[in-house]
């Protein structure tokens, strides 16, 4: 539900969206990365009152080194990887973490 | 923060077969990713407590620290750290989390 205006500073918006590309495409080395700015669809709620921030993200990664391990400790792994943003006023991750095949 | 948060989510999860630290309660979630949960649990029929982190800053803060997971909501079963979320959905669409419970001894319909 959109209760506010889309998030409107474009450059700061890129800016956290880059960074966590940038950080897990580093790390992981993904086969598919997608990163969606969610936060205009929060807008109004807790984690993002104004409308502004850049606070909620989808994340979807395919990634070889996910084989083998447990859904926490794929969802560990991004969140250790990204907790500078959370520091930085991310809110909420939604996460959809795979290995190739799945 | 003080130890005294850490010792009440180890009995609190000691007690209770099932538990879901969120956002509002069970009847108001106060988070679309606490309603995703609590409405999966609903769905299934299964019966957990509550805790509600908006009105204990302490809770909120230990819970993340405790189970060395960033956001809520957190499901606890049988005093093992399930997931958030997606987690829980995606285990529920797989049907793991039917699995989970049936293996952990806890009631649940599966008729749904």
């Amino acid at each position: 539900m959109e209760t506010g205006p889309p998030t409107t500073d474009k450059e700061y918006s890129m800016r956290m969206a880059d960074r966590i590309r940038e950080t897990l495409q580093e790390a992981l080395a993904p086969i598919v990365l997608e990163v969606v700015d969610d936060s205009a669809r929060h807008a109004g709620h807790a984690g993002n009152p104004g409308g502004v921030g850049e606070t909620h993200f989808q994340i979807r990664v395919v990634a070889a080194g996910f084989a083998g391990q447990s859904r926490v400790v794929r969802h560990r792994r991004v969140n250790q990887l990204l907790a500078a943003e959370f520091g930085r006023g991310l809110h909420a991750l939604q996460l959809t973490l795979l290995a190739p095949g799945e | 923060m003080s130890e005294e948060v850490l010792d009440r989510i180890r009995r609190d999860i000691d007690e209770h077969a099932v538990v879901l630290y969120m956002k509002g309660t069970p009847i108001f979630p106060q988070c679309g990713f606490s309603a995703a949960v609590v409405q999966v649990l609903g769905r299934l029929g299964v019966k957990f407590k509550g805790f509600d982190v908006l009105t204990d800053p302490s809770l909120r803060e230990g819970i993340k620290r405790f189970s060395d997971w960033p956001t809520i909501p957190q499901l606890y079963v049988k005093g093992e750290f399930i997931g958030g979320c997606d987690i829980i959905r995606e285990m529920y669409q797989t049907g793991e989390l039917q699995g989970l419970f049936a293996e952990k001894g806890i009631a649940y319909n599966d008729a749904a």
